[in-house]
């Protein structure tokens, strides 16, 4: 039956990360900072466009990375006002550290951290909880399971932040953030509350012997916490009185009811669902272990209720194996289990596995052709990457490590002092983004040229972060709210690191690009870090401006003799093999014209076409 | 025949084709019906040329993915993605793909086949494929078959979304209601 949702209550559809930007408006929020991160990158994007649109008090900005964003939302809230940090998981972890200071000194306005996880990894280095990096922080953390969860329990975040003095995470994860559901309306109010910082030192600068009595209220806080009607667990079925029961909590919550209605088990299985994963409700844990002997926790990623509740006879998840430690829960892998729990028969049909489609850089992009240059400048090097669209140069085979955000520089360091007393040292090629070396590469280029490590480093600089959407950097002069904000110049800040040998190149000029490098690498050998700073402008980016017309439509002559040496070493998509002719030929729904592939065929069988 | 209020799609294609567009429309379409729902999005590493898959669920779920075996309806602008997406349809589920002709592997579903790749080039809009192939289902959807339900919407339930999207850039709209249109006129390829 239809349901008359329209006329009871205006909906509108919502993305998960624009519902949670809602419930931050709706909040009060006013201080929002973010490191763009998939998939949490849209929250700050959203609340920047709710700003625009309702002209609320709020100063929402990008900030160059996680620790950073992080300490001005705190100081936000010092300062008494409602603030908030978004991030994805492993950004949590470049936060970690005001993230530890900050539970123990509490908070005056509500703070909430939002942390999004990554279960999979879809596109991450790790698959971690940031629920047990609240644990180990000592804060409480909510798990919502929908895009209207997500804005419900933002409103839930800040009071329980203000009633107990601390910071509270928010932990979506990637089928909350990306899904999209029908929610009410934003219902906005213009803010009254102003900044006031009261000047408490003791707290605020707290030495160690006082962050002994920080820990100690901590710890109270936690104890009354798990004590806080308004976050206790849910109960989502009839069931009365049964042996097995089933936890769940986050996405996993939102399969497990779905599936519960379809097999009918509403009645022979209890289900509950946590909102607030740590610390686990005294009460609900108690009567939980109480009323049922066989329990089943089902969440991602992983087994922070199941801990909690420790009893290894009764409850069973994660921890116990009876839930995959590994990989995405996805809905029919909670219906195994569920199934399973119940002593249903019947099995669950899943998806063939196919080789995955492997992402690529765009056609047109000027990463391609840095990296075509690379591997002829530097044939036999090591090849440090970094994180960001260009970490894809492993396609063209110039990426061999990839481990963090900067690690690119510090890395080459590390292979350079492991090689620099062999008689034939390799050439080092690192590779980092603009955005990634405004957010983690200066101390490591520090590093390097303190300690005259011989690597060449090519910044790839596309003025934007674009995996992520395009953010701006620093070098933009833009911000999240479109205003214009003041600009840092990248060649200064390598001049300002130390390095003496920095030049800027445009990519696409592949030859004199490619000379560049040569000379950049013969440098190198021989005296310390040289930078080629390759910059052209994302093409994606729908800021940037014109820097050459395209060379436009290109096609692939006879002379091309199926040899496959531009389909390995310069992987462009456009570029398809016709199976009948056995040939190279141009795909003109995806050639971006950008003319880059022109010189680098062996039988120079590639050429601009002219239109007849 | 009244459309039904519990509808479950699956959109698949690779990264730059519009899935996420499609996916939009129709979600908006269903909203507009008064329908409550629930899709879910590939987003990131995807658009660079990886597989691009969404869901959508409209009704009563709580949960934003479809499982294997549940969808009504598979949407396939890359054909190749099939063989693999084919296992989310109900056993009297169907296929409206992006091909010159529809290919054996789609597990014994209904298939409607249509060279949306080429009409994009007739129609001098590569970026059109999408709406083309969206056109083509609608018209195909709207059609009896045995035992297979309807969609949920029509044509004229995603021109009107698209009037409240591009209304404000006329020519894209034009552009956008021109593909959707030779999608739904264009003959099955079977």
């Amino acid at each position: 039956m239809e349901k008359e949702r329209l006329h009871v209550n205006p909906k509108h559809l919502a993305l998960g990360n624009e519902a949670i930007a809602q419930g931050l408006l709706e909040s009060g929020c006013a201080i929002a900072t973010a490191y763009p991160g998939t998939p949490a990158s849209e929250i700050l994007s959203s609340l920047a466009h709710l700003q625009r649109q309702t002209g609320a008090a709020l100063h929402a900005q990008w900030a160059v990375n996680e620790k950073i964003a992080f300490e001005i939302a705190y100081a936000g809230c010092q300062a008494g006002l409602r603030t908030a940090v978004s991030m994805k998981q492993v950004g949590l972890n470049v936060a970690a550290d005001p993230l530890m200071s900050a539970a123990y000194m509490g908070t005056k306005g509500g703070f909430v951290v939002i942390s999004a996880d990554d279960p999979g990894p879809h596109s991450s280095q790790t698959e971690q909880d940031s629920r047990l990096m609240a644990m180990l922080a000592k804060i409480p953390v909510l798990d919502p399971d929908s895009p209207a969860q997500a804005r419900e329990l933002v409103a839930e975040a800040y009071s329980l932040s203000e009633a107990f003095r601390i910071p509270v995470m928010l932990r979506p994860t990637t089928r909350v953030c990306h899904a999209r559901q029908d929610i009410p309306t934003l219902a906005f109010k213009p803010r009254q509350r102003k900044p006031a910082f009261e000047k408490n030192p003791a707290r605020w600068a707290a030495t160690p012997k006082f962050r002994n009595q920080l820990h100690r209220e901590l710890e109270q806080k936690l104890a009354a916490i798990a004590g806080y009607p308004a976050t206790a667990p849910l109960k989502l079925t009839a069931a009365q009185g049964t042996p097995k029961a089933i936890v769940v909590s986050g996405v996993a919550a939102a399969h497990a009811a779905e599936i519960m209605a379809e097999l009918g088990l509403g009645d022979r299985i209890a289900l509950y669902q946590v909102r607030q994963p740590f610390p686990l409700h005294t009460d609900f844990t108690a009567q939980l272990l109480a009323a049922h002997s066989d329990i089943l926790v089902i969440e991602e990623t992983m087994g922070v209720i199941e801990m909690q509740l420790a009893d290894r006879q009764r409850v069973q998840g994660k921890l116990s194996g009876a839930v995959s430690r590994v990989g995405e829960i996805l809905p029919e892998a909670v219906e195994n289990s569920i199934r399973e729990f119940a002593g249903l028969t019947g099995k669950v049909p899943s998806l063939p596995t196919v080789p995955d489609r492997r992402p690529t850089l765009c056609a047109g992009c000027p990463h391609r052709a840095s990296y075509f240059a690379i591997k002829k400048a530097a044939p036999r090097a090591i090849y440090t990457g970094d994180i960001g669209c260009y970490t894809l140069g492993l396609n063209l085979g110039a990426v061999d490590t990839v481990l963090c955000m900067g690690a690119a520089i510090s890395q080459a360091a590390g292979f350079y002092h492991a090689y620099k007393n062999e008689p034939k040292p390799p050439d080092i090629v690192a590779t980092i983004g603009d955005s990634t070396f405004f957010h983690a590469g200066v101390p490591a280029l520090i590093d390097a040229v303190v300690q005259g490590v011989k690597f060449v480093l090519v910044l790839l600089d596309n003025r934007t972060t674009a995996m992520t959407g395009n953010q701006p950097t620093p070098a933009t002069g833009t911000g999240a709210m479109g205003e214009p904000l003041n600009q840092v110049d990248i060649e200064s800040l390598v001049r300002g690191c130390g390095v003496s040998r920095c030049e800027t190149a445009d990519p696409c000029a592949l030859e004199a690009f490619t000379r560049t490098l040569r000379s950049a690498v013969k440098y190198s050998r021989a005296s310390g870090p040289a930078v080629v700073i390759a910059r052209h402008p994302c093409l994606l980016d729908k800021r940037r401006q014109e820097t050459a017309a395209p060379a436009g439509p290109l096609s692939v002559s006879d002379a091309c003799d199926g040899c496959g040496y531009c389909l390995k070493n310069f992987e462009c998509p456009a570029m398809v093999i016709d199976p009948e002719s056995e040939r190279v030929r141009i795909d003109p729904l995806v050639c971006s014209g950008c003319g880059v592939c022109l010189t680098i065929c062996p039988q120079k069988a590639i050429a601009a076409c002219h239109s007849d | 025949m009244q459309a039904p209020s519990h509808q479950q799609i699956v959109i698949s294609g690779v990264g730059g084709q519009g899935v996420l567009f499609v996916t939009r429309l129709l979600a908006e379409a269903a909203i507009a019906k008064g329908l409550a729902v629930l899709s879910s999005e590939t987003h990131g590493m995807a658009q660079r040329g990886g597989t691009v898959l969404s869901h959508l669920k409209l009704g009563d779920f709580s949960s934003p993915l479809i499982r294997p075996e549940h969808a009504d309806l598979l949407l396939a602008l890359k054909a190749e993605n099939i063989a693999q997406h084919a296992a989310f349809l109900k056993p009297d589920g169907w296929i409206a793909v992006n091909a010159a002709a529809a290919a054996g592997n789609s597990g014994g579903h209904c298939t409607r086949a249509l060279d949306a790749d080429r009409l994009a080039r007739r129609l001098a809009n590569p970026r059109a494929v999408n709406l083309i192939l969206l056109g083509f289902a609608l018209a195909a959807g709207a059609l009896p078959a045995e035992g297979r339900k309807p969609l949920f919407c029509d044509l004229a339930d995603i021109q009107s979304v698209l009037q409240k999207r591009l209304g404000a850039t006329p020519a894209l709209l034009q552009d956008a209601l021109g593909a959707l249109a030779a999608g739904a006129a264009a003959p099955t390829a079977r």
